[in-house]
């Protein structure tokens, strides 16, 4: 138990990562960023048959700053952006970002001036749900995968991308 | 839409009743009409169309007192180039009434009707964002779905489809498909 690792873990650092973690993941605040139809995807989920909130993630928060999940759901306009990018920014750590439906994942089946082609062009997304809109099964599949994620690599997960590895700076300002 | 002609009848087609309204009480103003399916349309000039207009809203045997839509269409390379579209709905006489006014490239203005019906505000709004098409007389013509700073007119045919015009730096992300010339996808920055 006293035995140190040379990044400086020991048994007890782990032991209480894993233990943060798991309070992290079953109390996830989501702030829903709904723009368009996966809206009502989303409402679905969270009523009362599909129930989103078993999994931890009752009470929405619509203000970023009282919220550690960022649910992107539905088209994000050129003219939006600006606007993800500043909730986004305003949420403190520890932060996720699902990307919600085709639209937020990849553009969708826009392609034209108007719509951004995937919010991962905006911000770093931890979880793309796919689907147009996705089934509330698929959505909470998503869920379960981000619980998964916060458990195995905490908030420093971001997109797969280690924050020694890249230059971008929305990465990097979560250091 | 397209100038199709109604299928040959044994008697020889009529001109339905409000075209003809219009054709005798504004001759000069109205420079052809077509009907299909029961619908009517009818072009108008730009010179006279507030007086077409105004009659439509106001007389007794027209009463269109709800605007349904006021769009314009781009027939580059047809000349002329635009054609700004309205259709109208007269609720206590229950009729509709399409109503075309054709305008050329370097003249893109109509007189606004945003005076007579309040709705063709917005409408008006929408068409001069898509299209640049000017209206004299709008209280307030200014963009309604495009942000400021986004320059052009995209529902022109010579927009360049698929160009964007991003308010914010794009990340880079790796691009796993080919859009081919469709879709430009804004230019990234190096990738790190």
């Amino acid at each position: 138990m006293g035995m140190k690792f040379p990044s400086g873990e020991s048994y007890l650092t782990t032991k209480l990562d894993a233990v943060i973690n798991w309070s992290r993941k079953f109390s996830l605040f989501q702030y829903p960023f709904v723009t368009a139809c996966c809206g009502m995807e989303f409402m679905a989920v969270y009523g009362a048959h599909y129930d989103g909130a078993r999994f931890g993630s009752e009470i929405p928060r619509f203000t970023p700053r009282q919220a550690d999940l960022l649910f992107v759901v539905g088209t994000v306009n050129h003219k939006m952006a600006p606007i993800l990018k500043r909730v986004y920014e305003q949420m403190a750590e520890p932060k996720w970002v699902v990307a919600f439906g085709a639209c937020a994942s990849s553009g969708g089946f826009y392609q034209n001036y108007a719509a951004v082609a995937g919010i991962d062009r905006i911000v770093p997304v931890d979880v793309y749900i796919a689907g147009c809109p996705p089934r509330p099964e698929a959505v909470l599949d998503g869920i379960i995968e981000l619980q998964r994620l916060i458990q195995d690599k905490g908030p420093r997960g971001t997109a797969g991308m280690n924050p020694r590895q890249t230059k971008d700076p929305l990465v990097l300002s979560r250091e | 839409m397209a100038e199709e002609h109604a299928p040959e009848h044994a008697q020889a087609p009529s001109v339905p009743a409000l075209t003809r309204l219009l054709q005798e009480s504004f001759p000069n103003a109205v420079l052809g009409h077509h009907q299909q399916h029961g619908d009517e349309t009818v072009v108008i000039a730009r010179a006279g169309m507030l007086e077409v207009f105004g009659f439509l809203k106001n007389d007794s045997r027209c009463r269109f007192n709800l605007m349904i839509d006021a769009t314009a269409v781009d027939h580059l390379p047809r000349q002329p180039r635009f054609e700004v579209v309205y259709h109208l709905k007269s609720i206590p006489l229950k009729h509709r009434i399409r109503l075309k006014v054709p305008i050329e490239d370097g003249a893109a203005e109509v007189d606004s009707i945003a005076g007579l019906w309040v709705a063709a505000d917005w409408y008006e709004r929408e068409c001069f964002d898509m299209y640049g098409i000017r209206f004299k007389g709008h209280p307030n013509l200014k963009r309604l779905l495009m942000y400021e700073g986004f320059e052009g007119h995209p529902l022109r045919k010579d927009y360049p489809k698929g160009q964007a015009q991003p308010l914010v730096d794009m990340r880079p992300v790796k691009e796993r498909y080919s859009y081919g010339d469709f879709y430009k996808p804004v230019a990234q920055p190096a990738k790190n």
